[in-house]
Formats: structure tokens, C-alpha cells, sequence
């Protein structure tokens, strides 16, 4: 079962939030960042090529100009290997764990895994950053005091949904939460 | 969204355990339950709660039998390690399995059965395995069943329930997870960081999940050591079913490997005993040995090479591959020195450097003789006090002079030792690193002098200035109590006091110019010498196995897992795809990094200024406690 919904992100962009249904016990959340638009990817271009062509009147050097191309391809292959995230999964396992995974522009996919046993809880918390702003995260538990927190996950760190999107997200988690909770054999 | 969530939850529920069950073996359950005779389930399981079977990929196409593996109750996951194919004596099945438990210490049991079979139900087939239940009493029973040629699975687990309620057995749904068993089997998990203040017994408690899956398959190798193509009484379907790969070099190399090691390792031995013989332990010697860094060079690499070669086996992972990164450490050293000494043989550089060392040690004399002379005169417009300045230059010039004529002195024979010395060059680079930085301190010797005198006498007149400072506000320096205190002075000692902080309040400038300067040329040299030791640090420390093993198999170092979801239909149960996740670079490089000298700059920068400031001489690394020039 999918279905697709259209949220916005802080800062005004248009995200898509895809969410698969597979089992009572396995959902997936996909949320779609804004693509890289055209107009600012021309406008880096130019700058770059600008500035490189006010230094070659300057020096008379023809290197300048081939460095500048060589630095304009190379940026844009590390921007989109490193830096642009395309889409942020979150598939949650009853009774194995939580899974997010971010995959970049170039195909590359950076995955994390947590373990059901370390989840304390699926929570929404506010931070204060020249506005308020709302953000999903896990809370893992702490080894040492059973009902102690040890460490915060932030999910969605770059699409940054609204709290709209995240109140859906944050409900089907704690819907397989409880019901991981009932059925868990383990104290 | 919540309460249609749960409901669709409850719906799939009923739907799943209704529909397809596998040709006539229905939910009836065995009329003469037997009690559960081991691997009982702890109480009666509540309804709804999901197993998890893990299943290995190499055995989706094996043909039926029985499933054998490890119930893990913590978890409620069955990990699945092999297929014993039909026809099979359950009697030698227990007893290999016995066999296998007491070898591994792991506890393997009969799990379920397998059933891979074509279109057409196989009536007889069913209570066949239905029977089995009866013979291999294991609960929770898994029944995994797949139709040849096609990707839909079904999989149901019983469990009987005791004498006491022989009412229908209760099923629970089951959770497929494939897994590589082969990468599983190699790779090494590694948590991530612990924090500080976590005790090491907690990590295991935690680690629980999949690591106890890892640990499973990597102890189970007894397991797998027959095969459904021996000749064995039990015929087993695992990983090397499909092609055990091995490699003539490698298995030459580990018969080579014993007989190669005990011999260089009593060549290492005679090594180490030679250079640990008394002869070397009196002083002038040892002395000179302290200061080199090539002889800590030399001594750190003997450690490394008797602990790769020592014919002890390495007890835990960690160590084999510090073993194997240091012989590649070793071995690209040796790779890159002789390049060097190649290179260098090549265009005959030695020759043209032994010709060359005598003009620039000259020069570098006679640029100092011009600052000098430039320090004696007025030097960037500033007036010296004409005495002092002629006594210190005239004492510095005649270093200078004395300094010349050593090395004109040793001129004939520079070529001969330095052709020695980039002969050491195919010990590895690293070593003539190491000598290039020590000739680099023995040419500049002179400097270091300098500095030594200059910081000298800077620092008595400053403590001498800051004494009579306090004299001169009626204060004194109360030692046992490690304070300043009034007192009263005479009259002749306040006079005397005055004298002297007025001559060497004049005479401040003077001095401290000349330590600014040697201050600095012995900045520029140490950092130099810094530089070449970063480079040295770094070829020794790099961990290059454990970053080529991460890029060619990296499955080998994992730093987790990763799941996918399988195609999925409505009423089959839910199957994942288990993947290793790899290691990222910069968490190989930080916890496979080799141990180095050790000799890493002790001060802070707010220290270091301190001591220029007051001109305490600075030692830029202490290498065990020594001092090093």
C-alpha cells in the first residue's frame, strides 16, 4: 500500500512524503528533497567563470581559465556526490529496529541502522533557531539506567519537513512502537 | 491515520494465518503431542508476536530437508545455518549436530523443515514433514516452504502447547531476513564507540540483536566442513555448496609461512641481542644513540618486524591485522626507499650532493657571519650598547670560524659516508628520513649552540631583573612560602641593587636581540625537523591493509547492517534483505592506527610563548623522557 502526500520544508521548498505500507509490523517514510534548479546552478557557474576571467585580464595567464573549468566540474561532481541529498528514507522494523538511509544526488547512499533494543522512544522535539523549529529524533536508551536517555538521532536532517509532515511520521512510529512494546518478550 | 493503521494491522493479521497452507498439512495438530523434550519454549508465547527467521541465500535453491541452526529465545529469531537433504538416519543427524555443539560451543538443533518442491503438492511430502515435528522436538517448529521457480514463500511456526492444554497449537508469523552466509561468516562487526563512561561488560548485554546472528555463523565453522557432495552420512547444504574458492599461492604461502618465520625470527633475536649488549649501554655511546632519531627509528621498526614474525599466532582479529598492517607498512617502506636509492643512483645524485654539502655549509657560515656583522653594527636602525655587542659578536664569529674548519677538516670524507649512508636507504624510507633529519641537525649544530648561549643569558638577566625589580620596590622572594613579601633593605644593598638593574635594564636590548634572532633560526630548523618526523609518523602509522581491505572486500569490516525490503505480496510473509554495512574510511584509519614513537610535541601554544618570553630553553619533543637536539 502507498501512498504520496506534498509537504514544504522550512525555508518554503516542496518536498513529497511517499509512505509504503508493507506489513502491520513494516512501514517506509520517503521524503523527497527539493531538486537542484537550474537558475542557481547557473548562477554559480557564471560567477565562477566571472571572476575567473577578471583574474586571466589581469595576469594574461591561460591556466586561469582552464583551472576555472577544472574547478567548476569538480565542485559540481563533489556538491552532487557529497552534498546533495535526494531523498531520506525511514524504514521502521517491528522488532528489528530503525533504519534511515540518505541517498545523494550521484546514487550514493549513506545508511545507519538502529537496533530495536536501543530505541527508548520516537519523539518531536523544538529547537530555537532564529525561529522555532520542529524536528523528529530517536531517543536511544542508556545501558547503565533503564529509563535514562544516552543519546538524541535527529531524522530528515536535510529535507527539514514542517511539523505537519512530521506529526504523520511521528504517528505511525508510535503506532509500531506500542505495538512492539505489547508484543516484546523482554523486559 | 493511527486507528486505520491498527486496523489494517488486525485484518492482516487473520488474513495471514488463514490462507496457504502448504497442500494437505492443515492446523490440526499432531494428535499424540508430544511434550517438548529441549528447546522448550519458555511459557506460552502471546499472540501476534513476529519471528524472525534468517535465512542464507545459498540455501533458496537447495532442495528439501530439514533446517538446522540456532534458536535464539532473547530475540525470537532462528538463525538458520545449513539443509540436511533427504534421505537422512535422524539418529547420526543428532549425533553430528552433538558434535558440532560440543566443538563450537554453539547450540545447534534441528529447527524445522525445508520444503522446495514443483507445482503439484506432494500429499505424502506433507505428513512426512509433518512427522518430523514429532522426531526433532524444537519449539517453536518453523515450516519455510518455497515453489520451485517462482519468488512466493510461506513460512509458519508452531508451537505445541503442553500435555496440560491440548487445545490447537498456537502459530505465530514469521519474518523471513536473507543474509550472505559467507560474508556474514568473514566479516567483523564492529560497534560504534562506546562512551566513557560505559563499563565493558555493558557492551555485551547491549550488542545483543545481530551480533549474536554474526557470532553464530563466524563459531559455526565445524559446521560446515562436510558437504552434500561428500561421502558423510549427512548430506549438508550451506555456503560451500556453491564452490569453495581457494588459491595455490595462498595455501603455498601458509606452508612457507612456518618454517620462514622461525628463521627470521632467530635472526631477529640474535638482532636485538647484539644491539642490547653492554658495549653500547656506556656513555658516550648511549648518549649519542638517545639523540638520533634514526637509531629510534631503527629500534622501532626491529619491534615491529619480531612481533610480525614471531611464530606465536595472533589470538584475537585485532591483532592479525596489526601483524598484516605492519608488514605492509613495512613492506611499502622498503618499496619506496629503494625507489629512492634508484633514483638517486640513477642521476647520480649522491656524487652531486657530497659536492654540493661543502659550498652550502659554507655558505650557510658566511650568511651568519653577515648577520652578525649586521647585529654589530646598528641593526634595523636600533642603538647597541658597543661593548657587549662587540663581545658577544666577536665570541659568536669565532663558533663560527671553528665550525668551518671542522667541516673542511671532515670534507674527504663526506662522499664515502654518505654513499653509506643511502645505501640505509633500502631499509625503508623512513630511515633516511630519519638521517637526512639528523644530518640536518648536525649541519645546523652551530645554530642550536647559539640559541643555547643567547637563551642563556637572556634568561639570567631576566631572572636578575626581576629580582632587583623587587628589591628596587622594597620586595623579596619568601622561598618557603613561595610568595613575594616585603623587607627592608639596607641602605648600601638598595644602593647596589639600583646600580645593577640600571646597567642591565640598558643592557636588555642588546641581549634580547641577539636571543630574538638565534631564537628564531632555531624555530625555522626544529620546524624543518618537524616537518620530515610528520612524514615519518605518517608512513609508519597508516593502517594500509585494513584501507585496502576496505576498498576491496568490504564486507570484511562492518560496521553494521542494512535492510531492504523484498517484493511483498498481501498474505506472504514479510521478507528482507539483510546487507552488510561497511565501515567508513575514517573510522578504519582511526581504529586500526599503529602505534608510533610516540614523540609528539608536549607543550601548548600558550606554553611555548611563556618560555620564549622568560627564555627557558625549549625542547620541541621528548622521545621517552630524553631530550632531544
Amino acid at each position: 500500500m502507498e501512498d504520496e502526500q506534498s509537504f514544504s520544508d522550512i525555508c518554503g521548498g516542496r518536498l513529497a512524503l511517499q509512505r509504503r505500507f508493507y506489513s502491520p509490523s513494516c512501514l517506509e517514510f520517503c521524503l523527497s528533497c527539493p531538486r537542484i534548479t537550474l537558475r542557481s546552478l547557473t548562477a554559480v557557474t557564471c560567477t565562477v567563470w566571472l571572476a575567473a576571467y577578471g583574474l586571466f585580464t589581469l595576469c594574461e595567464n591561460t591556466m586561469i581559465l582552464s583551472a576555472a573549468i577544472f574547478i567548476t566540474l569538480l565542485g559540481l561532481l563533489g556538491y552532487l556526490h557529497f552534498v546533495k541529498i535526494d531523498h531520506e528514507t525511514l524504514l521502521i522494523i517491528d522488532s528489528l529496529g530503525i533504519q534511515m538511509t540518505s541517498s545523494y544526488a550521484s546514487g550514493k547512499e549513506s545508511t545507519t541502522f538502529i537496533e530495536m533494543g536501543q530505541v527508548n522512544d520516537v519523539v518531536i522535539n523544538e529547537a530555537i533557531y532564529m525561529k522555532v523549529i520542529y524536528y523528529l529524533c530517536i531517543l536511544l536508551k542508556d545501558p547503565v539506567e533503564p529509563h535514562g536517555i544516552s543519546q538524541v538521532v535527529p531524522l530528515f536532517q536535510s529535507a527539514k519537513p514542517r511539523l505537519d509532515c512530521l506529526i504523520e511520521v511521528y504517528r505511525s512510529c508510535q503506532d509500531i512502537l506500542a505495538h512492539q512494546k505489547a508484543t516484546s518478550t523482554s523486559p | 491515520m493511527g486507528l486505520v493503521s491498527r486496523g489494517a494491522a488486525e485484518a492482516g493479521r487473520g488474513a495471514a494465518s488463514a490462507v496457504d497452507r502448504p497442500g494437505p498439512p492443515d492446523a490440526v495438530p499432531n494428535p499424540t503431542p508430544t511434550p517438548p523434550a529441549e528447546g522448550a519454549d519458555p511459557g506460552s508465547s502471546r499472540p501476534g508476536m513476529v519471528l524472525k527467521a534468517f535465512f542464507p541465500t545459498c540455501c533458496a535453491s537447495a532442495d528439501s530437508g530439514l533446517l538446522v541452526g540456532r534458536w535464539v529465545p532473547e530475540q525470537s529469531s532462528a538463525v538458520v545455518l545449513a539443509v540436511v537433504h533427504f534421505p537422512f538416519i535422524p539418529i547420526q543427524v543428532k549425533e553430528l549436530l552433538a558434535q558440532v555443539q560440543q566443538a563450537s560451543q554453539v547450540g545447534v538443533t534441528v529447527l524445522g523443515t525445508w520444503c522446495h518442491r514443483r507445482q503439484e503438492p506432494e500429499e505424502s511430502l506433507g505428513h512426512f514433514l509433518e512427522g518430523l515435528g514429532a522426531i526433532f522436538s524444537h519449539r517453536p517448529w518453523f515450516q519455510l516452504c518455497r515453489e520451485r521457480g517462482s519468488k512466493s514463500w510461506s513460512c509458519k511456526a508452531t508451537h505445541w502447547q503442553g500435555p496440560a492444554s491440548p487445545a490447537a497449537s498456537g502459530e505465530d508469523q514469521v519474518m523471513l531476513i536473507f543474509y550472505d552466509q559467507r560474508k556474514v561468516l568473514l566479516s567483523q562487526l564492529h560497534p560504534p564507540t562506546a562512551l566513557p563512561d560505559r563499563q565493558a561488560g555493558d557492551t555485551t548485554a547491549s550488542a545483543g540483536g545481530l551480533a549474536a546472528v554474526f557470532d553464530t555463523v563466524a563459531r559455526s565453522e565445524a559446521l560446515f566442513q562436510s558437504d552434500r557432495f561428500d561421502e558423510g552420512p549427512v548430506r549438508l547444504s550451506h555456503w560451500q555448496s556453491e564452490g569453495m574458492e581457494a588459491s595455490i599461492l595462498v595455501e603455498l604461502a601458509k606452508w612457507a609461512a612456518g618454517p620462514v618465520c622461525l628463521f627470521l625470527a632467530c635472526l631477529l633475536s640474535l638482532i636485538s641481542a647484539a644491539s642490547a649488549c653492554r658495549v653500547f649501554k656506556l656513555w658516550p655511546l648511549s648518549f649519542i644513540w638517545s639523540k638520533l632519531s634514526t637509531c629510534e627509528q631503527l629500534r622501532h621498526r626491529l619491534e615491529q618486524l619480531t612481533l610480525i614474525f614471531s611464530t606465536r599466532k595472533a589470538e584475537s582479529p585485532a591483532q592479525l591485522m596489526r601483524k598484516a598492517n605492519m608488514l605492509v607498512s613495512v613492506l611499502l617502506d622498503v618499496a619506496l626507499g629503494l625507489m629512492l636509492l634508484s633514483w638517486l643512483h640513477r642521476k647520480d645524485l649522491i656524487g652531486q650532493l657530497a659536492d654540493a654539502l661543502i659550498p652550502v655549509a659554507d655558505r650557510v657560515a658566511e650568511e651568519l657571519q653577515h648577520l652578525l656583522q649586521w647585529l654589530m653594527g646598528a641593526p634595523a636602525g636600533l642603538k647597541m650598547n658597543r661593548a657587549l655587542d662587540q663581545v658577544l659578536g666577536r665570541f659568536f664569529l669565532y663558533h663560527i670560524h671553528l665550525w668551518i674548519s671542522y667541516i673542511h677538516l671532515m670534507s674527504p670524507f663526506i662522499e664515502r659516508i654518505l654513499w653509506h649512508v643511502g645505501l640505509s636507504a633500502c631499509l625503508g624510507l623512513t630511515v633516511a628520513l630519519s638521517i637526512l633529519s639528523d644530518i640536518i641537525a648536525l649541519l645546523t649544530f652551530h645554530i642550536y649552540c647559539f640559541y643555547v648561549y643567547g637563551a642563556r643569558l637572556y634568561c639570567l638577566k631576566i631572572h636578575g631583573l626581576s629580582s632587583l625589580w623587587r628589591l628596587f620596590r622594597g620586595k623579596k622572594w619568601n622561598v618557603l612560602r613561595q610568595r613575594v613579601d616585603s623587607c627592608s633593605y639596607d641602605l648600601d644593598q638598595l644602593f647596589i641593587g639600583t646600580l645593577l638593574f640600571t646597567i642591565l635594564v640598558f643592557l636588555l636590548p642588546t641581549t634580547a636581540l641577539y636571543y630574538l634572532v638565534f631564537t628564531l633560526l632555531r624555530l625555522l630548523v626544529v620546524a624543518v625537523q618537524g616537518l620530515i618526523h610528520l612524514l615519518v609518523d605518517l608512513i609508519n602509522s597508516l593502517p594500509l591493509y585494513s584501507l585496502g581491505l576496505r576498498l576491496c572486500r568490504p564486507y570484511r569490516l562492518a560496521a553494521g547492517v542494512k535492510f531492504r525490503v523484498l517484493e511483498h505480496e498481501t498474505g506472504r510473509p514479510l521478507r528482507l534483505l539483510m546487507q552488510i554495512n561497511p565501515l567508513p574510511y575514517s573510522r578504519v584509519v582511526h581504529t586500526y592506527r599503529l602505534p608510533t614513537c610516540g614523540c609528539h610535541p608536549k607543550h601548548s601554544w600558550g606554553s611555548l610563548c611563556r618560555k620564549l618570553f622568560f627564555g627557558e630553553l625549549i625542547y620541541p619533543w621528548r622521545q621517552r623522557g630524553n631530550k632531544q637536539d
